[in-house]
């Protein structure tokens, strides 16, 4: 049942990729198969992988067409079940609002291409979280990989739809590469590439190596996720996609290395050294810190919703390493809650940003920029959508009763009944993190305002923006499944830390709901002795009570004594756009405060012609210092290029002298094969 | 049920009742401390009751976003007050959340705030709201850090468990890493009112301006709403800084003569903090915008204190 669901979704998107390559000439049917495809196989994987939610033995399919070195084996357990389940949701919320977002690239671009590679896309994500081998893992990460990267340079006339693209596949590569590495190290420890019989197998090995893999793993996964340092392919490459494909980029895509973080640290390891989880703990601060602080210099809306992934990213590992940190100091209990924040964060980071940028995705389609400073006044015009990024927007600055408040405050939570765990410095890290964490989402709320006030309120800022025209109705319709996945997420709170007791027994040996859900249901509780709780269904239903009962009779009342007027504005007649506060000005006070990292740069050339008090006009410039750019990669972008060139000496062009070099190379590796 | 549902009510007036009055007389013991007459201590009542039987302005170019938001800061602020304890102990909507949900209960209505402050399109909506979030960024790892403190102390993010924990050592206090933690949350509580010398609450002055700048626009009784809303945000985080700490009077639950004690000490706890905060803002002159994240690392540092202190005593 849950094998024919699952398998017959991978199909329905293998046949959609291969339908859309033969249906090239007419992009008319292509769209309609390469979205149909999409949203029937998400259907059924969410029929499928929600059945498996709850499953404790996995269900197996094999493959036919195997080799001799490994088997197309697929795996279906509770933690493959659920980050199933959050790309099933995304994908059929994206597919649904792709029907009216391709509609105008018809004939324009080949959307034949596009549907080949968008269902590509989807199967590839649904087998690299359930295949259930090294080698099988690996062949689903690149098709991924490639498919990503064609969608990412889709619209390839541009310059920089093309470098963003490079940079992606060069850095996931990279990224690949480690973790080839550690898989094979993994496999010569235990002999296998089944990824069952890792279980635990990594913390059998010797303790050097066990921090080789795990960093191995931590940065090749982490590069896809995007955590700082490996992250500067992130904020290039999510803008310059289309918007749908922007959506599943930073909804999934990024997750499948926190998928792979989850599957090694908590499957994999056994309790590992506490280091481990400092690092991650570590990482995952300043990954949130960083990404916030670079978002609210951004006014490329796309850029600035990027940027938030990272900070997101940063959330999810911060409960990731404080459950490691659990795991070492011998909390299992703990340790669930701390996972099940992160993997909270995880399905609700998937629902508020892909919700984020299908809105971004409309508003760029009809403004025609990216720039917020041209835009203003959307919310008269595109009244829905600005319904929907509201929610976006409420959801993701951790705002109750919304999804990203509960999950944020379970990560609060386990951070800190840290302090208590040990005796030892290591304990401070924990109200640090708790107190990072505040400033984090104190700056998301502030970076949130500025991106929904500054393109949807007050007047338009250009021509572009007064012509706006509201979203289609399918596009529409795909916001709203994810704006009411925010809201369920965040109200359903206690029903849906049900779906992890499976994979915390799994993974760590407890069940944490039955703790977690106190007052029948109506109030979520960290499961802690103590702990204090929250209800967000309870707030909702206040809200909508007083909203009711008080509000709206007054509203109505006041109506009446209520008269439209121009805005005072300190006495200046005729209100313009231009008197408006721009997206530069509203985090002006930011940029001077964290000066010491923007490192801000500003160029003012009034011209004038009389008096330099009249001037003519007035240009302004400025811009922050890319810091990882410029002190890490700038330098070993030099040293690569360097190395490349004195390497240049060996390949001369002469066929004997390659010849040589294979014969050599066989010898050595013949030489390694046979050492006893 | 029905306990708690009287409770939330008696809570809900005092809440309501009691706000204005504190803002009444903060400003008369400033206006004596400057040697002034002031306006006596219930002209509040006296402004929120003109301003809602006044009709209202709104910008043209204002959405709806205008008029929603006196609402939610209103009802999400008289929320967070529904969670901590004000007579006893036990704090009515306590099982809807702690002291996390409290001020990210504040911050929601921050955020509707702020969007209203940019939605009239003039300069000092958005003015307003710049510096307004910026300084509550700020401010908030600081707050964290305290709340951290005092809630390890307690072991849980429950007011009511915290206000418990204090009642049974009433010379807390005076322990190292709550004097800090205190120290902490009292810097805070000044830059999230907006008092001297974090913001003015009297200027006239556009430009010097913060929470008044951003709902330079409201008049009527959306003004009365922003306005009593923002009184009720002092009252809470004052309850909760004197709750916290000073947790003498507590009474264990609202019903009985007791409550009236409870009623008694909340109010001359309050009245002393009034006092202390009367004479920072006499004494202090405005910062610099740019001064205010100094301040703020002050707090910081204290937070940081008081954690580290938790280790010695």
């Amino acid at each position: 049942m849950i094998s024919g669901l699952f398998l017959s979704g991978i199909i329905v998107w293998l046949a959609g990729a291969l339908a859309c390559l033969a249906l090239w000439r007419k992009p008319a049917n292509a769209r309609l198969v390469a979205c149909g495809a999409g949203l029937a196989g998400s259907l059924l994987d969410l029929a499928g992988s929600s059945a498996a939610l709850f499953n404790s033995s996995p269900a197996v399919i094999g493959l036919p067409f195997g080799n001799p070195i490994f088997t197309w084996t697929i795996r279906i357990d509770p933690l493959s079940a659920y980050f199933n389940v959050t790309l099933a949701v995304l994908a059929a919320a994206v597919s649904l609002y792709s029907f009216g977002y391709l509609r105008e690239m018809e004939g324009r671009r080949n959307l034949g291409a596009f549907g080949f590679f968008y269902n590509l896309l989807l199967m590839s994500l649904a087998l690299v979280f359930t295949a259930s081998n090294v080698f099988f893992f690996l062949v689903a990460w690149e098709v991924m990989a490639l498919s990503a990267f064609c969608l990412v340079s889709f619209e390839h006339e541009k310059q920089e739809a093309r470098s963003a693209g490079v940079l992606f596949l060069v850095m996931s590569h990279a990224g690949t590469g480690l973790l080839l590495i550690a898989f094979l190290m993994l496999a010569s420890v235990g002999d296998t590439l089944e990824f069952s019989s890792f279980h635990l197998l990594a913390s059998a090995m010797s303790p050097v190596w066990q921090g080789a893999v795990f960093l191995l793993f931590l940065f090749g996964f982490g590069v896809k996720a995007g955590i700082v340092p490996v992250h500067i392919w992130l904020p290039d490459a999510h803008p310059v996609a289309p918007s749908n494909v922007s959506a599943l980029m930073s909804g999934i895509v990024i997750k499948t290395g926190i998928y792979g973080m989850a599957r090694v640290f908590f499957d994999f390891y056994g309790s590992p050294p506490i280091w481990m989880g400092t690092v991650v703990l570590a990482l995952g601060v300043v990954s949130a810190l960083l990404g916030v602080l670079y978002a609210l210099m951004e006014h490329d809306l796309k850029r600035l919703l990027a940027w938030h992934s990272i900070e997101n990213i940063g959330i999810i590992l911060m409960g990731f390493g404080a459950a490691l940190m659990f795991r070492a100091l011998g909390q299992p209990s703990l340790a669930a809650l701390a996972l099940i924040a992160g993997l909270y964060h995880t399905f609700n980071h998937a629902t508020f940003k892909g919700l984020l940028f299908l809105g971004a995705g409309s508003v760029v389609q009809s403004t025609h920029t990216r720039n917020m400073e041209k835009m203003g006044g959307l919310i008269r015009l595109m009244p829905v959508t600005a319904i929907c990024f509201l929610v976006g927007s409420v959801a993701i600055a951790g705002l109750p009763p919304l999804n990203g408040f509960v999950s944020e405050w379970l990560t609060y939570q386990a951070l800190l009944a840290g302090f208590g765990t040990t005796q030892s410095l290591t304990r401070l890290m924990f109200p640090i993190a708790g107190s990072l964490l505040a400033l984090t989402a104190a700056l998301a709320a502030t970076c949130f305002v500025k991106a929904f006030a500054i393109p949807f309120l007050a007047l338009p800022r250009s021509e572009q923006a007064s012509d706006a025209k509201e979203a289609s109705p399918t596009m529409l319709a795909g916001m709203a499944v994810l704006a009411v996945g925010c809201v369920a997420l965040g109200l359903g709170a206690t029903w849906l830390v049900r779906v992890f007791d499976p994979i915390t027994q799994q993974t760590l040996g407890v069940n944490a709901s039955s703790a977690m859900i106190q007052a029948r249901g109506v109030a979520l509780s960290p499961g802690t002795l103590h702990g204090g709780t929250i209800s967000t269904i309870g707030m909702a239903l206040l809200f909508v009570l007083a909203g009711a009962a008080f509000a709206l009779p007054l509203v109505l009342r006041w109506r009446r004594r209520s008269t439209k007027g121009p805005s005072w504005d300190c006495g200046l007649p005729g209100l313009t756009a231009d008197n408006e506060y721009t997206a530069t000005a509203f985090s002006k006070p930011l940029r001077l405060i964290f000066s010491a990292l923007y490192r801000p740069h500003r160029e003012i050339q009034a011209e004038y012609e009389v008096s330099p008090y009249y001037p003519s006009a007035i240009r302004f410039e400025s811009e922050i210092e890319p810091t990882f750019e410029k002190h890490l990669y700038e330098p070993l972008r030099q040293w690569i290029m360097a190395a490349a060139r004195r390497m240049r000496a060996i390949q001369a062009g002469s066929i004997n002298a390659y010849l040589a070099y294979i014969f050599i190379t066989l010898i050595l590796l013949l030489l390694f094969g046979v050492r006893p | 049920m029905m306990e708690r549902i009287l409770e939330s009510l008696a809570q809900l007036i005092l809440l309501l009742a009691l706000a204005p009055l504190v803002t009444g007389v903060i400003r008369t013991l400033k206006a004596r401390l400057q040697t002034r007459r002031g306006p006596g201590i219930f002209q509040p009542y006296r402004d929120f009751y003109k301003l809602f039987r006044k009709g209202m302005v709104i910008p043209e170019t204002a959405s709806w976003i205008f008029a929603a938001a006196p609402w939610v800061v209103f009802f999400s602020t008289i929320m967070a007050g529904l969670m901590i304890p004000m007579v006893a102990a036990d704090a009515p909507l306590g099982l809807f959340g702690g002291v996390l949900a409290v001020i990210y209960l504040l911050g929601l209505g921050r955020f509707f705030l702020a969007l209203a402050g940019l939605d009239t399109g003039g300069s000092f909506g958005g003015l307003g709201s710049s510096r307004e979030m910026t300084i509550s960024s700020m401010a908030e790892p600081a707050m964290m850090l305290a709340i951290f403190t005092v809630a390890i102390g307690a072991g849980s993010t429950g007011l009511t468990e915290i206000a418990g924990a204090a009642i049974g050592q009433t010379w807390r206090f005076l322990a190292p890493a709550q004097m800090f933690a205190f120290a902490a949350l009292a810097l805070v509580l000044i830059a999230e009112t907006g008092r001297i010398p974090v913001d003015n609450p009297s200027t006239h002055l556009e430009l010097t301006m913060i929470h008044e700048a951003m709902i330079l626009e409201y008049s009527g009784p959306y003004l009365a709403l922003v306005e009593w809303a923002a009184s009720i945000k002092q009252l809470v985080l004052m309850t909760l800084l004197i709750n916290c700490f000073w947790p003498f009077g507590l009474q264990p639950t609202w019903f009985g003569f007791g409550a009236l004690i409870g009623i008694g000490w909340l109010v001359a706890k309050l009245l002393f903090l009034s006092c202390a905060i009367v004479l920072i803002e006499t004494v202090n002159a405005k910062m610099r915008l740019f001064r205010v994240p100094e301040l703020l690392a002050v707090a910081f540092t204290l937070g940081s204190l008081a954690l580290v202190s938790t280790f010695l005593f």
